[in-house]
């Protein structure tokens, strides 16, 4: 059974790998490139997958997986610009899948001894698009 | 992997009714959708592509490479049409959600980029209360 979370963030963000010219900045990311950022309500959807516990009817406490998504991802993500205040957005360029990818990143360890397996990070960038990311094992 | 999906619109207006069947049996199958002149639909379309992610961009697909090519060989044709008129595969084929996924399918992988991730699944949703999904082959 998969039990999802959704929670919202909204961030800044530039996509331009620092190797490459303006030029080709733009055209690889579009308007995504323009140097002084723009931003998204991001939605972020967790999904766990497990069986719910025969005495709590669980799959795992809601209430604490809402702090963990606090915790790890919208206080030090939330109304930030990623380039500049979210490592390792310093160095890797903020796209939508390498965000989803951090983010799984400091998920993972969370569920480490759970019976509960963090099963997919879905990350809407705008309504528009998302991403969907299972971590490196696949 | 990294699974990238995004969306697109079209509107587009159809008939459902098929040579091989008499006006009661078409009218009974498809009810509505046989109406003579045809309805339409705001479509909304989902197009997934899978694979990692290149370390060089941080990006699975490039985005404005696919809407240009989802642009060209689906949206141009299809959003604002007639579909079982003024798309030349819906003159020979019925013109319902699965259909238009095969017909989108079929276009999209003609003209996929042989270097790009795989083309993985493909979403259509006719109305709120009715979407269809196709694991692409």
């Amino acid at each position: 059974m998969r039990l999802t979370r959704r929670a919202e963030f909204s961030a800044s963000h530039v996509c331009a790998h620092p190797s490459l010219a303006p030029e080709q900045n733009r055209e690889l990311y579009g308007a995504a490139a323009n140097p002084n950022g723009h931003g998204h309500n991001y939605v972020l959807e967790v999904t766990l997958d497990g069986e719910p516990d025969p005495v709590t009817g669980m799959i795992f406490d809601l209430q604490r997986l809402k702090e963990i998504i606090n915790a790890a991802i919208i206080e030090p993500m939330d109304h930030r610009f990623l380039n500049y205040e979210v490592p390792p957005f310093d160095k890797v360029v903020p796209t939508a899948e390498n965000v989803a990818a951090e983010i799984w990143r400091r998920l993972a360890p969370s569920f480490e001894g759970s019976p509960a397996r963090l099963q997919n990070v879905r990350l809407y960038e705008t309504e528009d698009l998302y991403v969907d990311y299972t971590g490196e094992h696949q | 992997m990294t699974r990238v999906t995004r969306r697109y619109r079209f509107a587009a207006s159809h008939r459902l009714d098929s040579a091989q069947f008499s006006a009661e049996e078409n009218r009974a199958l498809y009810g509505k959708c046989n109406n003579p002149y045809g309805h339409g639909h705001d479509y909304v379309l989902e197009v997934s592509v899978l694979g990692p992610i290149d370390a060089r961009f941080g990006q699975v697909v490039n985005i404005a490479a696919l809407d240009r090519l989802v642009n060209e060989q689906i949206l141009r044709d299809f959003d604002h049409r007639y579909l079982n008129v003024d798309v030349r595969e819906f003159q020979e084929l019925i013109p319902t959600s699965e259909n238009i996924l095969r017909v989108i399918e079929d276009r999209l992988r003609e003209n996929w980029p042989r270097e790009w991730p795989r083309l993985e699944a493909i979403g259509l949703r006719e109305t709120a209360r009715n979407s269809f999904e196709l694991k692409a082959s």
